[in-house]
């Protein structure tokens, strides 16, 4: 446990040191919340659809979530080049607890930043439906947390430059989380297209935040909890597999 | 304390450790010594769990390196090639680190960090983050963080590269004392072959990823009928330059991944 603890502790502390890394990974989901709340918020409204800062905050919550923890991974590609890593790999530790220390770590600074987004929302404008489902709603972006980061740590055990972890990144992350529903509806997209995004894990998600936080589902909140649990599962099974096959 | 049987280690169709066999006692200081891409790396990395051997036995402090890891990395510490701190955090911090994931007794921790950094010099500047420091520095927290668990045995893979020579001074001084004084096992590669006479009771040439030759310095100029340890080197070597300067497991890794892409 306490090297758990220690490792966890380790991410916690660059993370507060590292202030370009707060600002950088809080202007991104800014942006996206004045830039297409504002641009496209008078669209929304004139669709008929009300107002689209409601919709689109808990998908940037998720979005914000999703990628700090997706950083986490970067953060092994690091480690490998700085040498880091090498220390913990001959130390008596077994490799499943050094990752699951670090993913805690980065999982946890990724709850931080969607908190933080929450606050910029709140001085937006923005009002949850029900306060007292907050506490879900933190339940909901630690599960996509720990989820995401054990996923991150499973591709940067083997992902060997930022390049490499850039272009998964492109390929698959940011696909998903556009086919998530975060930012627009998808209920008149093609079939194909609305396929990919019923069986994608981060719809899911994001409808449950949507649930925690403006009180609207679109699978209901069992088929999301269902689909969060298991995403849970199968990423941190996939995370301590790659991870034990690290090499420094 | 270390014992190494028919050791090879193969990537793919490149043979970077070919039947390697020697011994270290107790208390020795051993050089490994060859030119770039001979296998010196290769062998630390598989003494030091990093890297299975392809066939062989290896034997550190009584227990079985392959099958008994988590009791054979207890027992070593190790000085690698290149830095491998956390640069974003204290000296401090590196150090506390490296005790818990060794788990030294928490009572101890405190005072044997303070022991440590003060015996590097680095004790008045243990709350300052590690990218602030020198070169010489970050080696000298990496020695003392090596030493922190107590190993019996330390590895220091050419600790010297890029020093000054008050800090290699220093660092000499301090290893061969712990040899003398704690009979502490010391087995270290250096391109620097003065420094190999100057503290290795024995030393290890290898090349081609073959033990060629395995004596004391002055056997070895015997031996070769030569006056420095210099000569006897580049008699057993030859003078032809090496192209395999990268690391074979790293040449390796990246063919491997060339041919994944295709």
């Amino acid at each position: 446990m306490k090297v758990i603890y220690i490792l966890w502790l380790r991410q916690i502390k660059r993370y507060v040191r590292s202030k370009s890394r707060i600002v950088g990974a809080i202007g991104q989901p800014l942006l996206f919340l004045l830039a297409l709340g504002y641009g496209l918020g008078s669209v929304y409204k004139a669709a008929g659809q009300g107002n689209y800062l409601e919709f689109l905050v808990p998908g940037i919550m998720a979005q914000t979530v999703l990628f700090s923890a997706m950083f986490y991974g970067a953060m092994i590609v690091f480690d490998r080049q700085f040498g880091f890593l090498k220390e913990t790999l001959v130390a008596p530790v077994s490799r499943f607890k050094i990752m699951i220390g670090g993913a805690l770590g980065g999982a946890t600074t990724a709850v931080i930043q969607g908190l933080l987004v929450f606050v910029i929302s709140l001085a937006l404008g923005f009002r949850p439906h029900d306060w007292l489902r907050l506490p879900i709603a933190l339940l909901f972006m630690i599960a996509l947390a720990v989820a995401i980061a054990s996923f991150s740590s499973g591709i940067g055990s083997f992902v060997e430059d930022m390049q490499g972890f850039q272009a998964i990144n492109q390929f698959l992350v940011f696909p998903l989380y556009f086919l998530s529903g975060a930012l627009y509806p998808l209920d008149h997209v093609p079939t194909w297209l609305r396929i990919i995004a019923e069986v994608n894990p981060i719809s899911y998600t994001v409808d449950a935040m949507r649930w925690a936080v403006v009180g609207t589902t679109k699978f209901g909140l069992l088929h999301d909890v269902i689909a969060l649990s298991l995403t849970i599962v199968v990423l941190l099974v996939f995370g301590a597999i790659r991870f034990r096959h690290i090499e420094a | 304390m270390i014992e190494v049987e028919h050791l090879s280690k193969k990537f793919g169709n490149f043979t970077a450790v070919n039947d390697i066999s020697f011994s270290v006692k107790q208390g020795e200081m051993f050089a490994l010594l060859g030119p770039n891409g001979a296998g010196k790396s290769t062998t630390i990395k598989m003494l030091t769990t990093l890297l299975k051997p392809t066939s062989g036995n290896l034997t550190l402090n009584g227990h079985s390196v392959t099958k008994n890891q988590d009791a054979t990395r207890k027992s070593f510490g190790i000085v690698f090639q290149d830095p491998t701190l956390d640069n974003d955090l204290t000296a401090y911090e590196n150090m506390q680190l490296h005790a818990v994931m060794y788990k030294v007794p928490s009572r101890e921790i405190k005072h044997r960090i303070q022991e440590l950094l003060t015996l590097v010099e680095l004790w008045e500047r243990r709350n300052s983050l590690v990218k602030t420091f020198s070169g010489g520095m970050k080696r000298r927290l990496e020695i003392a963080r090596g030493l922190l668990h107590h190993p019996v045995v330390l590895f220091l893979d050419e600790p010297t590269l890029g020093l000054d020579t008050q800090t290699r001074n220093l660092l000499w001084n301090y290893v061969s004392n712990l040899a003398k004084e704690k009979e502490m096992t010391i087995l270290f590669t250096t391109h620097y072959l003065e420094e190999a006479e100057a503290n290795a009771s024995r030393i290890a040439i290898i090349d081609h990823g073959k033990l060629i030759a395995i004596d004391t310095a002055d056997k070895l100029k015997t031996l070769t009928h030569t006056k420095t340890l210099e000569q006897a080197y580049l008699k057993l070597t030859g003078k032809d330059l090496r192209d395999e300067a990268v690391d074979p497991h790293e040449a390796w890794r990246s063919r491997v991944r060339a041919r994944n892409m295709r």
